[in-house]
């Protein structure tokens, strides 16, 4: 019988979750990395054997994890993020010039085709790839020396390169997101970028319709239809059926269109899911109750899903890269939360199941359907 | 031979126990230095480059402090010579995680 994994990063070590088809006992490995905070696990489609885990702490740096037997163990491997050439800068939260210093990995991209070859995206902002399994990192410098990079500022988590999706029918497309610059695509396999954010608006910069510096929270594609996009912004959500050419707002009825994760569906590529939460600073879900919102129809029209999430006294967040779907028949939905929480769906959302209660924050999730 | 004393986390990911024991080059005047230990340590465990000091600048990590003799070193320059009883081996070079955070 086939099964799943779930992958959860926390902010004090990792998990690995496994259950079969039915996804109603789980097994739980874990903490991995204890101590270290985990900001993103991902398998590699092409051997789901072959994870990769990046670790860091304030204190000791950067670490990047790799198991090949699907999490039972893990070796360290080359850690060393280094900007390609003299840095340069960006602009600080004042507005004054401030140099590019790498802090962390915020996000591990496995390559679809070869296990050895990961993206990374860093913070301060970066694409950085390794084709030898993680060993040795470079970066595709064309994505941080592009025009408009001196004036790219952080958001409130820093200025990270968060989201990188990639084409499965357009090898050398990559699309990547960047708080708070926004949405890049390049089609040359990562050497030059060029900014897609034509129909997003951000009061909260001087210019609401300007070409970078909006604060993209994630970016979700299906792949069998890898020219639409959906996004969840700081505030709206979108959506773009032409790579990202152009966007348009699909916040419909939410009660609150900021949030941070967003998916697809594995099977229906117009079915959509995000967390609403309040914002700017609240960064909880209103009224105290945990709703999934979905979308059968690409966004606009919204139906919350409560059945089985606290729907009372709940102030959690989830944050982006904390949401993934499976691909089992009956489509599987996962998020974790800040309180800890690992909440489950066999059932699209219908109905959902808490997995595990009382974890650290969680930081990532991400789910690897098992043969 | 010199005695170090990784924090708790650097000891899990070198997969030591206890304290380390490092060969160290000396200076000119034969003396062992900051430098020189960090060093050694890299060289003996590879997966600590980065954790202790910055991979390209080479400064220190902020949240790591280095102690010998009941006096604090992690301000002092690379090249400062340690303390005879570091160099002969009867006290030990403790790298520290600082305590903050939670």
């Amino acid at each position: 019988m086939s099964g799943v994994r779930l992958l959860v990063g926390t902010r004090k070590g990792a998990f690995v979750l496994t259950s079969d088809g039915k996804r109603e006992r789980w097994d739980i490995s874990g903490p991995h990395f204890a101590g270290w905070e985990v900001y993103h696990m991902k398998g590699s489609p092409a051997d789901p054997n072959r994870l990769y885990a990046s670790q860091s702490t304030g204190w000791f740096g950067q670490l990047i994890q790799r198991s090949k037997d699907g999490g039972e163990t893990w070796e360290p491997v080359g850690n060393k993020f280094v900007y390609d050439g003299v840095p340069g800068t960006h602009m600080w939260y004042d507005g004054t010039p401030h140099s590019w210093k790498f802090a962390r990995v915020w996000h591990l991209e496995p390559s679809l085709t070869d296990p050895d070859t990961v993206y990374a995206g860093v913070e301060d902002a970066a694409l950085f790839r390794t084709t030898d399994g993680g060993q040795n990192w470079e970066e595709l410098p064309g994505l941080r020396t592009h025009d408009s990079g001196p004036s790219w500022q952080p958001g409130g988590g820093g200025m990270c390169l968060h989201t990188i999706v990639l084409d499965p029918k357009h090898p050398n497309r990559i699309f990547i997101a960047i708080s708070a610059a926004g949405a890049f695509r390049s089609d040359d396999a990562g050497k030059t970028w060029k900014p897609i954010n034509h129909g997003l608006k951000s009061e909260g910069i001087p210019n609401p319709s300007a070409e970078v510096g909006h604060c993209v929270h994630r970016i979700a594609m299906h792949k069998s239809r890898p020219g639409v996009l959906f996004m969840q912004k700081h505030w709206d959500v979108m959506r773009s059926d032409n790579a990202g050419d152009s966007w348009q707002e699909v916040s419909g009825n939410l009660p609150t269109d900021f949030g941070f994760p967003i998916d697809v569906h594995a099977h229906e590529p117009e079915t959509i899911y995000v967390v609403p939460i309040k914002s700017d600073s609240e960064h909880f879900p209103p009224d105290g109750k945990l709703r999934v919102y979905r979308s059968k129809s690409g966004g606009n029209e919204w139906e919350p899903l409560t059945k089985g999430l606290p729907q009372r006294d709940c102030y959690v967040n989830v944050l982006r890269d904390a949401m993934a779907v499976d691909s089992l028949d009956s489509c599987g939905v996962y998020f974790g939360t800040t309180g800890g929480q690992v909440y489950g769906s066999s059932d699209a959302g219908d109905t959902w199941t808490p997995i595990v209660q009382n974890f650290p924050a969680v930081l990532s999730v991400e789910v690897q359907t098992l043969p | 031979m010199i005695r170090v004393l990784l924090p708790a986390h650097l000891k899990t990911l070198a997969r030591v126990n206890g304290e380390v024991q490092v060969e160290v080059k000396a200076n000119d005047a034969g003396q062992p230095t900051i430098v020189s230990v960090l060093d050694a340590i890299e060289a003996r465990y590879p997966v600590l480059q980065g954790t202790i000091r910055d991979h390209v600048t080479q400064e220190r990590r902020p949240f790591v402090r280095f102690f010998a003799c009941e006096e604090d070193y992690s301000l002092e320059p690379p090249d400062t010579p340690l303390p005879t009883a570091v160099a002969r081996g009867t006290e030990p070079f403790l790298i520290v995680g600082a305590m903050a955070g939670g």
